[in-house]
């Protein structure tokens, strides 16, 4: 219909068709579209609630029969707005973007945090889909909320590892401590790690120094989504279309930034808190 | 045979090749603009920048519609002082900076001209032109009378060539190009976004959060490239054109149409950062091809004689 290029970007609405909680306090916004479950683990969409501000979320299911879904965890007005939606509400979608994680090596470890799990959890599908066997660790502040844990369990069996805050659920303590001891153990090949951007530049740190290869999902302030406005820039790379991926190779590139700072909705530089 | 060159000078400003980013284009750090330049820019133009520091409007802010993007950011900007570090690492870079920027008063405009000419830019670009925010801050250009102010208050204190960048969304641009011209402008960028709306069927609303936008892309193109056509009949200053511009093609027709170069924005959606080196490479081919040794011995060709 809009003829110059793909319709991607366009607009596009279509209803919820369930809302549930996958963990404490995280919410489940299931919806069908075809375009989305031709997106593949680690891409996103722009999903608006029309009473609030568009947002980014990664693809936390991708569905063949079109049926995908995001998890939103309530941290600010238009999160708090997608959260209060039922089914049978509408919501606007532009997307998928971005590049998504690659498939590489034999054996990958995967570090989730907090809503993290969302988009590695699309990830081990396929990697199980084709045969490999990823060691999970899923990391929470306690046991209520490790996101999407029953899905994961009957995914993973006993390659499924549990880490809290509190001690209530498995190892007791941060997701990116566990991966260190669990790097200095094991072997791996690739580790993939989304999450809160502290956790995930200490999960960078262990991975270096053991010298494996990391791809880590970043998050910044997307505006445009299509490579134009830069606002979600990060050195020379724009987080919504060369990322939200980046390899260990690119991280270094970046290394000022990576778990420091970013740049506010003005452009300023801020310090990345969490 | 005599070397083909792409190197042009807009009243002083020497580009390796007549390609720039659009402001407002990929504008708002140093190491993006880099990559815009190692992209085959001949120069790079930042985000346009503000006395104060601005958070731009909510999403959504773009919009893919028929034969184009349309956005309304809101010039989000860290303000122009912020910028003078940013300005300064590229300049330190080897890479041509020229320095968007707009104000809410005519003070306001030669203030922020002012701290820009300081951190040593290579050109001044004047937004008069944003459709996105509220009138005292976006449409000065709307009127020949304030265009030609803001154009004298700002040439007051430029250290480097002043353009001023025009908008498609008046009655007659040449009123406000003569304006700019009379009032010491240098050259002229033609034209900023045409103001449109999206609104949504389904949800029964407009789509924007600012409700009107600014459309970009292929459709804007025949819209800019008549507005310079008619400004290059009507100044004796160059022209920069701008809207619509994805191949090398495209530039060539602004070329004959009176521009001496091009910006490029939305194609950049498309191309990525090489856009800008593709489309000069256009340009050269297109050169070769018909026995031109310079890019300007192309500019307003198609006027006739």
């Amino acid at each position: 219909m809009l003829g110059w290029r793909t319709e991607a970007e366009a607009m596009r609405v279509v209803k919820l068709t369930k809302v549930k909680d996958e963990a404490r306090g995280m919410r489940g916004l299931h919806f069908e579209d075809e375009r989305c479950s031709e997106g593949t683990p680690g891409q996103y969409v722009m999903i608006w609630n029309p009473a609030a501000e568009e947002v980014p979320m990664s693809l936390a299911s991708i569905g063949e029969d079109g049926r995908v879904s995001v998890v939103v965890r309530p941290v600010g007005e238009s999160t708090e707005a997608l959260c209060g939606m039922s089914a049978g509400d509408k919501i606007g979608l532009r997307g998928p973007f971005g590049n998504g994680y690659t498939v590489q090596g034999s054996s990958p470890l995967l570090v989730a945090g907090g809503t993290g799990a969302a988009s590695l959890k699309p990830l081990a599908e396929e990697m199980i889909a084709k045969g490999l066997k990823p060691t999970f660790i899923l990391g929470a502040r306690d046991k209520d909320q490790l996101l999407l844990k029953e899905r994961l369990e009957s995914l993973l069996e006993d390659r499924l590892l549990t880490a809290t805050d509190d001690g209530s659920h498995g190892y007791r303590g941060y997701a990116s401590t566990y991966a260190k001891q669990l790097m200095s153990e094991q072997k791996f090949d690739m580790v993939y790690t989304c999450g809160p951007e502290i956790m995930m530049a200490a999960v960078f740190q262990a991975a270096e120094k053991h010298g494996v290869p990391m791809q880590a999902s970043l998050d910044r302030y997307i505006k445009c989504a299509v490579g134009l406005c830069g606002s979600c820039g990060l050195g020379p790379y724009r987080v919504c279309k060369d990322g939200p991926v980046f390899s260990s190779e690119q991280l270094r590139e970046v290394q000022d930034e990576f778990g420091k700072k970013r740049m506010d909705p003005s452009g300023r530089a801020v310090r990345v808190d969490h | 045979m005599s070397q083909l060159s792409l190197a042009v000078s807009i009243a002083g400003l020497k580009l390796r090749n007549p390609t720039m980013n659009a402001a407002g284009v990929l504008g708002i750090s140093a190491p993006l603009l880099r990559r815009v330049y190692d992209g085959g820019a001949g120069a790079v133009v930042t985000k346009s920048l503000g006395g104060a520091q601005r958070m731009g409007h909510s999403n959504p802010t773009l919009v893919s519609v028929e034969g184009g993007a349309l956005n309304a950011m809101g010039l989000p900007n860290p303000g122009a002082e912020y910028f003078v570090e940013m300005i300064r690492e590229l300049k330190g870079e080897g890479v041509p900076v020229v320095a968007s920027f707009f104000g809410g008063t005519i003070e306001e405009f030669r203030e922020v001209a002012s701290v820009l000419s300081e951190a040593g830019v290579d050109a001044l670009e004047v937004n008069v032109s944003c459709p996105n925010v509220a009138e005292e801050l976006g449409m000065l250009g709307a009127d020949p009378v304030n265009t030609e102010k803001v154009t004298e208050a700002v040439k007051e204190v430029a250290r480097s060539p002043v353009i001023v960048k025009l908008s498609p969304n008046v009655t007659d641009i040449c009123e406000i190009a003569v304006a700019a011209e009379r009032g010491g402008a240098d050259a002229i960028t033609a034209v900023n976004t045409l103001k449109g709306l999206a609104v949504d069927a389904d949800l029964r609303k407009p789509i924007l959060t600012n409700v009107t936008g600014g459309l970009s892309g292929p459709a804007l193109k025949p819209v800019a490239l008549r507005c310079v056509w008619e400004i290059y009949e009507a100044v004796e200053i160059p022209i920069i054109g701008c809207g619509g511009i994805s191949s090398g093609r495209d530039a060539v027709e602004y070329l004959l149409s009176g521009a001496t170069a091009v910006q490029i924005g939305t194609a950049a959606m498309d191309g990525g950062f090489d856009v800008f080196g593709e489309i000069a490479e256009g340009i050269g081919g297109y050169l070769s091809e018909n026995g031109f040794k310079g890019v300007k011995e192309i500019v307003g060709l198609a006027h006739g004689g």
